[in-house]
């Protein structure tokens, strides 16, 4: 590439090691056949738990379990319209972080970079309290934005890693063909950029579907505070957190197994017809 | 002959390093120009700016008498006339490779499906691989991807073609399957500007070699008197080499 003299001082690639961990329960890979796979173990082991101790001792455990599916209910709700409107702000923010335009551009980086360099909870805190009287949200509303901001802010990341890993031949290859920028983007890089994203994207699910329990502080009646409810009434703050720490458990494994399988599908695409 | 491309004074410097530093060339309709020279040299750099993939400093290119250079100048529009193929094939890996040559004739051309479907098969069955319609690229040896990269340009019906070191990335036993198609593609008379140093491709297609070093022309002719002939020193000490 004669074009690209600016390119060399990457060539010198320095040959650090580096480590991978996320922050989301660790996606199973496909090859581990045995039953005794960690992922096997823990999430049939916690299912094994919540129906065994029910029927060992009904009460207070059957007493419980029927006394948090509304819990689950807003848990969802809450994780599910927060995740999409995370991938909505995080692919618009993605795009502004590799936006040529100056003014796009930094306004992009600041936001991720001042949401990512606060906590969560303190996010929570300052819409629902400090904002509070400004904006009048009750505690699901103010749940949900300030969950989509935040994760939003991750989510940019990830689009933005994802749309770089994409190789610039691939950009140049579409204006060759007379393609504008943004069609280039829409049917050349996204396309690919999704396959690439889809798992960290599936890890910051999980991470948000667990962190959506700091939304019980916020008057949300999710799972957490469905299990505190019963808790503070019963004085069975043992059971009640067992109960309540092996369901976030069971659908922890269970989505990350969901996205590993999507992950494989996706990969399998493209290899055979 | 008419001119077809002409570039007048094409200046362009990357960061320290000046690329081009004044390269006159005219290709006319019909033409096709070999550009060889070492690397780094600009031959490149000189290429990519036909089609605006580099903005030039200064200087202007003109195709067909429509400018290039000029920044309110529908470069959509040119480019669609100029077929571009690159070192790296740069194939979608996300499509088919019927999918690769049919996208911009759909979404760009807004040709029906159906149409720009039929040319697909039949550009394939041009470069010889009809029986790779439903592959997808990375079942495809370089060689095979080069070819369907030449396909999905020709399908836009461009009036030139670029090629950029189009066989440097692949296998020798690869390379003359994609120089058969580019001969071919010469031989009916496509406007060519061809970075390469394949020299059978050049004695065989080529109507003239531009020589260029440290981003100028050092020398152009055709192919059997740069060969044999060579009026500069720096053009033999080149030749030297790859010879």
């Amino acid at each position: 590439m004669k074009g690209s003299p600016r390119t060399d001082r990457n060539s010198k690639s320095s040959e650090k090691t580096t480590i991978n961990v996320t922050d989301g329960t660790l996606i199973p890979l496909k090859d581990e056949g045995s039953l005794l796979t960690s992922w096997n173990i823990a999430f049939f082991g916690a299912i094994f738990l919540l129906i065994l101790l029910p029927i060992l001792s009904p009460d207070p455990y059957l007493r419980i379990l029927s006394f948090v599916p509304d819990g689950l209910i807003a848990t969802f709700s809450v994780t599910l319209v927060s995740i999409f409107f995370a991938l909505l702000i995080g692919l618009f923010a993605g795009l502004g972080r590799i936006s040529q335009k100056l003014f796009i551009n930094r306004i992009a980086t600041v936001y991720v970079e001042v949401i990512r360099g606060i906590p969560l909870l303190v996010q929570l805190f300052y819409i629902y309290y400090a904002l509070g009287p400004l904006l009048r949200l009750k505690g699901p509303a103010a749940a949900i934005l300030a969950m989509s901001i935040c994760y939003g802010a991750y989510m940019a990341e990830i689009f933005r890693a994802g749309m770089q890993a994409i190789p610039r031949g691939q950009m140049e290859a579409a204006l060759a063909l007379g393609m504008s920028r943004s069609m280039a983007m829409r049917k050349i890089i996204i396309p690919q950029t999704i396959r690439i994203i889809l798992p960290p994207i599936g890890n910051e699910f999980i991470a948000l579907l667990k962190d959506s329990s700091l939304v019980s502080i916020l008057a949300v009646s999710d799972l957490l505070r469905r299990g505190r409810e019963y808790a503070s009434t019963s004085f069975r703050y043992f059971e009640s957190y067992t109960i309540i720490a092996l369901i976030y458990l069971v659908m922890t494994l269970f989505f990350s197994r969901l996205v590993a399988m999507m992950e494989e599908r996706l990969r399998h695409r493209g290899k055979v017809h | 002959m008419e001119k077809y491309i002409e570039i007048v004074d094409a200046v362009k410097t990357f960061g320290s390093v000046q690329a081009l530093r004044g390269v006159n060339l005219t290709v006319k309709k019909g033409e096709v120009v070999l550009i060889i020279g070492p690397s780094g040299s600009g031959k490149s750099t000189l290429l990519r700016s036909v089609n605006r993939l580099e903005r030039l400093d200064s200087g202007r290119i003109l195709i067909d008498g429509e400018s290039v250079t000029d920044p309110n100048s529908d470069i959509r529009h040119i480019r669609e006339e100029v077929g571009m193929v690159f070192q790296s094939f740069n194939l979608f890996p996300h499509l088919s490779v019927l999918d690769n040559i049919s996208l911009a004739p759909v979404s760009v051309l807004k040709k029906h499906k159906d149409e720009a479907i039929e040319i697909a098969k039949k550009l394939l069955a041009k470069v010889g691989l009809s029986d790779k319609e439903k592959a997808w690229p990375e079942q495809l040896s370089g060689g095979q991807q080069q070819r369907v990269a030449i396909a999905r340009a020709l399908a836009m019906n461009p009036k030139v073609m670029l090629f950029d070191e189009p066989t440097s990335a692949l296998d020798p036993e690869m390379i003359k399957e994609v120089l058969d198609v580019m001969t071919e593609l010469a031989r009916e008379g496509m406007t060519m500007l061809v970075v390469s140093h394949e020299m059978g491709f050049a004695r065989a297609a080529a109507h003239r070699i531009i020589f260029m070093d440290a981003g100028q022309i050092i020398e152009e002719a055709p192919p059997e008197t740069f060969f044999t002939s060579p009026r500069e020193e720096r053009t033999r000490k080149f030749l030297e080499h790859i010879l």
